[in-house]
């Protein structure tokens, strides 16, 4: 029992004080996102990275999602004669929560490890300390570009996971149900408005803050050779996907009530 | 020009510097040699301010460093370059992009006359024609001496070379060992070497210093050093396994029984 407590205590001060070095990570990128100039350069290659390079799996998984989602809730939905609605469902889910949530769970494992990676290799063969003695903050040079690109791309990926999950919903109601393709896009348009929309881009916002800023945590103190960067790269992904889940809630019930 | 003084620093288990006093002149060329694992490049790192001590200061040109604003220590550094002991090349970048970098932030330059710059000290540290190829097409020794012509591109006043000759056949160590001489003779620069290559220290060093048990336990000249009489620095420069100084994991009594 005691030592169950001990566990519990340890494991609840190890994560405290690994939030609080993030917290501390990002007060200093924020600081330093503030003084211009930018690293232009660095901050348009990350934005493709993060963005163009995510989107054909970001494709594949909406149309899939949005495809299924409207086969499950057409057939369900058919029991109590409610078929008609699938539209709505589809686009509200979408928009508001398995747009952002899928796209920030597939970049956290794409771009979220590369980055994690990349920082963490950086650091153990010493090109980190390379760039403090050629008098260039690290914080600015690698981090500050990967937070802007996250939080900018994160929700541009996010626009068109909705989209193309629409269209898959719209794929499988009118192509294989035979239902009225008037229907499905009146449907889709009444019950949606445009703040359904925006929160929803919100959350991508933060979740691509939040999966930038836990990658290059995770990279930035990587230590302990190849090993070393190896856990760091799968801790980014466990600790991003996390945080999109769990923080997807908070967000929601802040955004959406 | 640089002052160690009193430093402390441990990583957890035991100190690796413990009370460290080094003090290095302008225009000097000193040499510290020292055991594997002694605490050489944790030296250098305190000298450049990328690592801060437990207790202790580290004056550069009469300021402390180790209590001094992020963007100052930042300033300060532009007076140094440093060769890391696995170069440190960054992999993004290629071998002139890499040599450049320091140069990148200057506005009167543009990227043609960073490349011809970059070339120009490939030559000086003997390589031709590489600088155009990514860090990872290059072999060790041409890694060590690209990091060795980024360290100088930007021309500062004080060099720190861990290692500059380790892992490169004679004659190419010979040749970096000539152009280190020359750095100092010809631009005056301050320099701090870390080295195993005995016969590199000799030629290189205006004094040497022996790091051991996290100090400094002697300095001299060359000639003072092959004459000394202190047992720890003669074991060392001798190259000696039985001595005074003790290497963990390695037997005491080396007489094994092999029955
Ligand atoms: N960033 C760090 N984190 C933890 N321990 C470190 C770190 N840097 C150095 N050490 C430890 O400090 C000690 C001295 O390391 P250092 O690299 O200075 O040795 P060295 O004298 O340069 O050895 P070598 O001749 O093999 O390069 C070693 O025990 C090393 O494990
Ligand atoms: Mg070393």
């Amino acid at each position: 029992m005691i030592k169950l407590i001990e566990t519990l205590g340890r494991t609840l001060i190890g994560f405290s004080g690994e939030l609080g070095r993030i917290v501390l990570l990002l007060l200093a990128t924020v600081r330093q996102a503030l003084m211009p100039p930018l690293e232009l350069r660095n901050t348009f290659y990350q934005m493709l990275e993060i963005g163009v390079r995510s989107l054909p799996v970001v494709v594949v998984t909406a149309i899939f999602t949005g495809m299924v989602f409207a086969l499950q809730t057409y057939t369900g939905f058919k029991r109590f004669g409610a078929e008609s609605v699938v539209g709505t469902v589809v686009a509200l889910s979408m928009t508001r929560e398995l747009g952002p949530v899928l796209t920030g769970l597939i970049v956290a494992g794409r771009a979220g490890a590369a980055m994690a990676a990349e920082l963490g290799t950086m650091r153990v063969t010493e090109q980190i300390d390379a760039l403090e003695t050629l008098a260039t903050n690290p914080v600015r040079y690698l981090i500050v570009p990967r937070f802007f690109a996250g939080m900018i791309m994160l929700p541009a990926v996010t626009i068109v996971a909705d989209i193309i999950g629409i269209i898959g919903g719209y794929i499988v109601t009118v192509g294989l149900f035979k239902t009225s393709s008037v229907v499905y896009w009146k449907r889709t348009w009444d019950f949606l408005v445009a703040s359904d929309i925006y929160n929803g881009l919100i959350k991508a916002c933060f979740f691509g803050a939040s999966i930038a800023i836990i990658s290059c945590y995770k990279g930035f103190y990587t230590s302990g050779g190849a090993e070393g960067v190896g856990k760091a790269t799968t801790g980014a992904v466990v600790l991003s996907s996390m945080t999109i889940l769990i923080s997807d809630y908070f967000l929601s019930n802040w955004l959406f009530r | 020009m640089i002052k160690l003084e009193g430093l402390f620093k441990s990583f957890g288990k035991g100190g690796v510097l413990k009370g460290l006093d080094l003090e290095v002149e302008k225009g000097e060329s000193r040499v510290i040699i020292g055991g594997s694992g002694s605490g050489k490049s944790v030296i250098l790192k305190h000298i450049i301010g990328i690592m801060k001590p437990d207790k202790g200061h580290v004056f550069i040109d009469g300021v402390d460093i180790t209590v001094m604003k992020e963007s100052s220590l930042y300033e300060t550094r532009k007076k140094f370059g440093m060769l890391f002991q696995m170069a440190a090349l960054f992999d993004s970048m290629n071998v002139w992009e890499n040599i450049g970098f320091g140069l990148r932030r200057r506005r009167d330059l543009r990227p043609a006359d960073i490349k011809e710059i970059a070339v120009d000290k490939l030559k000086m540290v003997g390589l031709v024609d590489v600088e155009n190829l990514m860090p990872s097409e290059l072999s060790g020794g041409m890694k060590k001496r690209v990091g060795l012509a980024r360290a100088i591109a930007y021309e500062p006043e004080i060099l720190l070379y861990d290692e500059p000759t380790t892992g490169l056949d004679p004659i190419t160590a010979d040749a970096i060992n000539d152009l280190i001489v020359e750095m100092r003779e010809k631009l005056r620069v301050t320099s701090v070497a870390i080295t195993h290559d005995m016969s590199s220290a000799y030629k290189i060093a205006g004094r040497i210093s022996m790091l051991y048990d996290g100090k400094i336990i002697g300095t001299g000249t060359p000639e003072e050093i092959r004459g000394t009489d202190n047992p720890y620095i003669r074991q060392f420069i001798t190259g000696s396994a039985t001595g005074p100084i003790k290497i963990e994991g390695v037997s005491d009594d080396r007489n094994i029984d092999r029955n």
